[in-house]
C-alpha cells in the first residue's frame, strides 16, 4: 500500500464514519458536529485499515454492480423462508441434511465473505468453512435440492464472481 | 391514511409469522445444524419485516422526523450483515469440536 492509496483509505473512511454520526445524531449545531469531526478522526486513526483496502481497483464499479445485486439477493432470501417453513411445518419434516463440498473461482477476502453469507442466507444452505486459497466451501445443506444448486446450478457463484469481476 | 395501516399490519403479521417458524423450527428439527437452519434465516426476514413495516408507519404518521426511518434502515442493512456471519461462527465452532451432523434416520438428538 502507498502513501497515496493509504491517504485516500483515510478519507474514504472519515467521510463515511462522520456521515453516519450525523444520521445518527441528528443535531447541526456547532457542538455535536465537533464532536462528531473528533469522534470519526479517532474512528479513523484506529481502523482505517478495515474498512478501505489499498487495492480498490474498480471499487465504484463493483459498488454499483452489488447493489444491483441485492434485490435478487432479497428475493432469494424469501424463497430461503418459504423453503425453510415449508420443511418445518410439514408433519413428516421433508429434511435430509449433508454437508457438501464446492469450489469456486473467488479469490478476494470480500468476495467470499459476501458468497458465504449469501450462501447462509439462502435456502436450505449454511456455510461451515471457507478455504481463502482455494475458494472451497463446505456447506450443510438441508436437504438434496438445495445442495443440488451449489453443486450442479452455481447460479449464485456465478453472480457473485459476476459481482466482483473474479471469474 | 387506511391503505397504509392495511400494508403495516401485513408485514408486521408476516414477520411474526416467520418469527413464529423459526421458534416452531428450533423445536421440531433434530439437531444443532438443521435447527440453526431455522432460526438463523427466519429470524433474518422476519425481524426485517418487521423492522420495514415500523419504517412505513413512522414515515406515514410522523413525516416531521425523517432520521428516525434512517436509522431503522442501519438496523435492517446491520442485522442483514451480522445475522449470517454469526450463524457461521457457531456452525464453524461446532463443526471444529468434531459435532457430527445429524443423517436421515438416526436418532433425534
Amino acid at each position: 500500500m502507498n502513501r497515496g492509496e493509504k491517504g485516500f483509505g483515510i478519507l474514504v473512511t472519515f467521510c463515511i464514519m462522520f456521515l453516519f454520526w450525523l444520521i445518527l445524531s441528528g443535531f447541526f449545531d456547532a457542538f455535536h458536529l465537533i464532536a462528531g469531526v473528533v469522534c470519526s478522526a479517532i474512528v479513523t486513526l484506529i481502523c482505517h485499515g478495515l474498512l478501505v483496502k489499498g487495492k480498490s481497483q474498480k471499487m465504484f464499479l463493483k459498488s454499483v454492480r452489488l447493489f444491483l445485486y441485492i434485490p435478487w439477493q432479497l428475493w432469494q432470501i424469501v424463497l430461503a423462508n418459504l423453503d425453510v417453513a415449508y420443511r418445518v411445518l410439514h408433519p413428516k419434516m421433508p429434511i435430509d441434511p449433508r454437508v457438501i463440498e464446492c469450489e469456486t473461482s473467488l479469490r478476494g477476502d470480500f468476495a467470499l465473505t459476501t458468497l458465504a453469507n449469501c450462501i447462509t442466507l439462502t435456502p436450505g444452505t449454511i456455510t461451515i468453512f471457507v478455504e481463502p486459497g482455494k475458494g472451497k466451501f463446505w456447506v450443510h445443506a438441508l436437504a438434496k435440492e438445495p445442495a443440488d444448486a451449489h453443486l450442479v446450478d452455481k447460479t449464485m457463484q456465478r453472480k457473485v464472481a459476476d459481482v466482483f469481476m473474479e471469474w | 391514511m387506511l391503505l397504509v395501516d392495511v400494508i403495516v399490519t401485513i408485514l408486521l403479521t408476516s414477520g411474526m409469522f416467520f418469527m413464529c417458524i423459526g421458534a416452531i423450527g428450533l423445536l421440531r428439527f433434530p439437531d444443532f445444524y438443521t435447527r440453526l437452519h431455522a432460526t438463523g434465516k427466519c429470524d433474518t426476514l422476519g425481524e426485517g419485516l418487521i423492522i420495514v413495516s415500523l419504517i412505513i408507519y413512522h414515515l406515514f404518521h410522523y413525516p416531521g422526523t425523517p432520521l428516525m426511518a434512517v436509522k431503522l434502515l442501519f438496523l435492517i442493512i446491520f442485522i442483514f450483515i451480522a445475522n449470517p456471519t454469526a450463524i457461521h461462527a457457531i456452525v464453524k465452532a461446532a463443526y471444529r469440536r468434531g459435532l457430527k451432523p445429524w443423517r436421515l434416520g438416526e436418532r433425534r438428538r
